[in-house]
């Protein structure tokens, strides 16, 4: 079975970083950042800029151009 | 008309008009065995798109999230990072999931594990494993319905009552609709789901607070600890957070229907991009902590805090508003219901009864067994739904601890050549013993980590243990495989 790309794994680990692991750095109610307490406001945060991560996983993934085509994705 | 026929008329319009498009979307297909497990194969990005929605979005996100929000706080904010995070597993591993599924026509989670361990036992102990499993997670589901339709009655209807009513409409549900139908009716539930969420994640805070930051500020003042972790709960801590989000987010594939998912999907590209598109759905995730922590000042004292979204709503609105929010509700909860009866009906007829007593069952007949399955498995998860009171959010955690179990199985059969039978199966055997072991005699968290990330972790030692000195076995994914897939 062909192994999923380094790089792409690499950059979907980021999220994880920043979300999972990191939790006492950013677990705490100050500063609000628009009225959210900040672990609030700092997980909100990270949805789009883990939608981001994969996204560029993805084009790693699957070339430009091949994208419909499922032997190009499967590769 | 009093408030809680109206409420309970509109809840079972929208029910009823939900079940129409099912059925509709339902009959057009003649439904043989493929047909109803995964809709024939040719599903593009939107409708895995809902058909994965319209499994994780549940009325687990809806009442037991603003559930948690109210009663726990802090520990809620697990929710948020790891429905984000498990996608970055789909991303990796479904398209995999998906290219052994196609070249050995897999229509089950089990089927995976028969193929590339070649025991119809080991696939058989993943049927059952995952059936098990299933349970506590249909239950969260029927309680949810009984809880809208109780609530949205004025307590009119009681509590086993609500249960019954729930269990018929859903068995009702999955007879009429099938994998297909329940896809369709993901759009409405969606739709709807979008709508009262926004409406009621700002209105809500609004109405109460004039907005989301001074409602923030008032809980910081009455309950400065509630924010964040442990919130209002003595052992859910950092240690906690991190073992659950990250035994969640490899788990989240793990769950029979949605791995099965991967196998009605045309192409591996779809799942890619819906890996991607779907992350941005969590977006809501936070609006539904809003309406609990709104509920927190404006309703408190609530037992149970899986009423605080419904009882606060009732408070506020119209009893007409109270049967849409109600009847979204009920279709959050019909949805994924309906999608995980007919998994675990399939597992037990396909892969545990015909393997194991009776060999010579034709597909048909297979999918006749599963149909009458669909009755007993929705009677066992009745029963548990109207004898025990877990919260909806830990209901889900159990299922959470059972399900990831097979992640080791799946991803180590994948991508490590020497991996045996006896190691996955082993390890699935510890794995599960021990989760079940903390989570029964109450030892969750344990030692101040989740109980199923710490099943995990012994799982996936005895799973390499073994295997290592086990004799080697080719995998059966690569026999018959043809000289283009390089392996």
């Amino acid at each position: 079975m062909k192994k999923p790309s380094l790089r792409a794994i690499g950059i979907t680990v980021v999220p994880f970083l920043a979300m999972c692991f990191s939790v006492s750095l950013w677990d705490r109610i100050y500063p609000r950042v628009f009225g959210l307490p900040f672990n609030l406001f700092w997980l909100i945060l990270w949805i789009p800029l883990s939608a981001l991560c994969y996204w560029i996983a993805y084009r790693i993934e699957v070339p430009q151009g091949s994208s419909d085509n499922s032997k190009g994705a499967a590769r | 008309m009093s408030n809680s026929v109206v409420a309970l008329t509109v809840i079972f319009a929208i029910i009823i008009f939900g079940s129409i498009i099912g059925f509709y979307a339902g009959v057009r297909h003649k439904m043989n065995l493929e047909q109803w497990t995964v809709g024939g194969r040719g599903f593009g990005l939107m409708l895995i798109w809902l058909l994965m929605a319209g499994e994780v979005y549940t009325t687990f996100s809806f009442l037991g999230a603003s559930g948690w929000a109210y009663s726990r706080g802090g520990p809620t904010l697990y929710i948020i990072a790891y429905l984000t995070l498990g996608r970055a597993v789909y991303f990796h591993v479904q398209p995999y999931i998906w290219e052994v599924g196609r070249k050995f026509k897999m229509q089950t989670q089990p089927d995976f594990f028969e193929r590339r361990y070649g025991s119809k036992y080991l696939a058989a102990f993943v049927a059952v494993v995952g059936f098990v499993f299933l349970i506590p997670y249909l239950q969260l589901q029927l309680t949810g319905l009984g809880i809208i339709v109780g609530m949205a009655s004025f307590e009119g209807i009681s509590r086993p009552v609500a249960m019954i009513i729930a269990f018929a409409l859903v068995a009702g549900f999955v007879f009429s609709s099938g994998v297909r139908g329940v896809a369709w009716v993901s759009i409405l539930k969606d739709a709807l789901m979008l709508f009262v969420v926004f409406f009621i994640g700002f209105g809500l805070p609004y109405i109460y607070f004039h907005g989301i930051g001074p409602m923030f500020a008032e809980i910081i003042k009455a309950k400065p600890t509630h924010l964040v972790l442990p919130g209002a709960t003595k052992n859910m801590g950092h240690a906690w957070y991190v073992s659950t989000v990250f035994m969640a987010s490899l788990g989240g594939l793990m769950w029979p229907n949605l791995f099965a998912t991967s196998f009605a999907a045309k192409n591996a590209s779809t799942l890619r991009r819906s890996a991607v598109v779907m992350t941005t759905y969590n977006v809501i995730l936070p609006l539904i902590f809003f309406v609990g922590f709104t509920a927190l000042l404006a309703v408190p004292g609530l037992k149970n805090g899986d009423l605080a979204l419904l009882a606060l709503v009732r408070k506020t609105y119209p009893a007409w508003l109270l049967g849409v929010i109600g009847g979204t509700g009920a279709l959050t909860a019909m949805v994924p219901a309906a999608y995980y009866i007919l998994t675990a009906a399939t597992l037990f007829a396909k892969n545990f009864y015909r393997p194991m007593f009776a060999p010579s069952m034709s597909d048909d007949q297979v999918a006749k067994l599963a149909k009458r399955m669909v009755l007993v498995v929705t009677g066992v998860a009745l029963y548990f739904a109207i004898y025990s009171s877990t919260t909806l959010v830990y209901l889900l955690l159990i299922g959470f601890a059972g399900v990831s179990q097979f992640f080791p199985g799946v991803v180590l059969g994948l991508w490590w050549r020497r991996i045996t039978m006896p190691g996955a199966f082993i390890g699935i055997v510890v794995g599960v013993a021990t989760a079940s072991f903390l989570m029964l005699t109450k030892r969750d968290p344990f030692m101040g980590i989740n109980a199923g990330f710490f099943a995990l972790c012994l799982n996936f030692l005895i799973t390499v243990g073994v295997s290592s000195i086990t004799r080697f076995q080719p995998s059966g994914f690569r026999e018959s495989s043809e000289a283009s897939a390089a392996g």
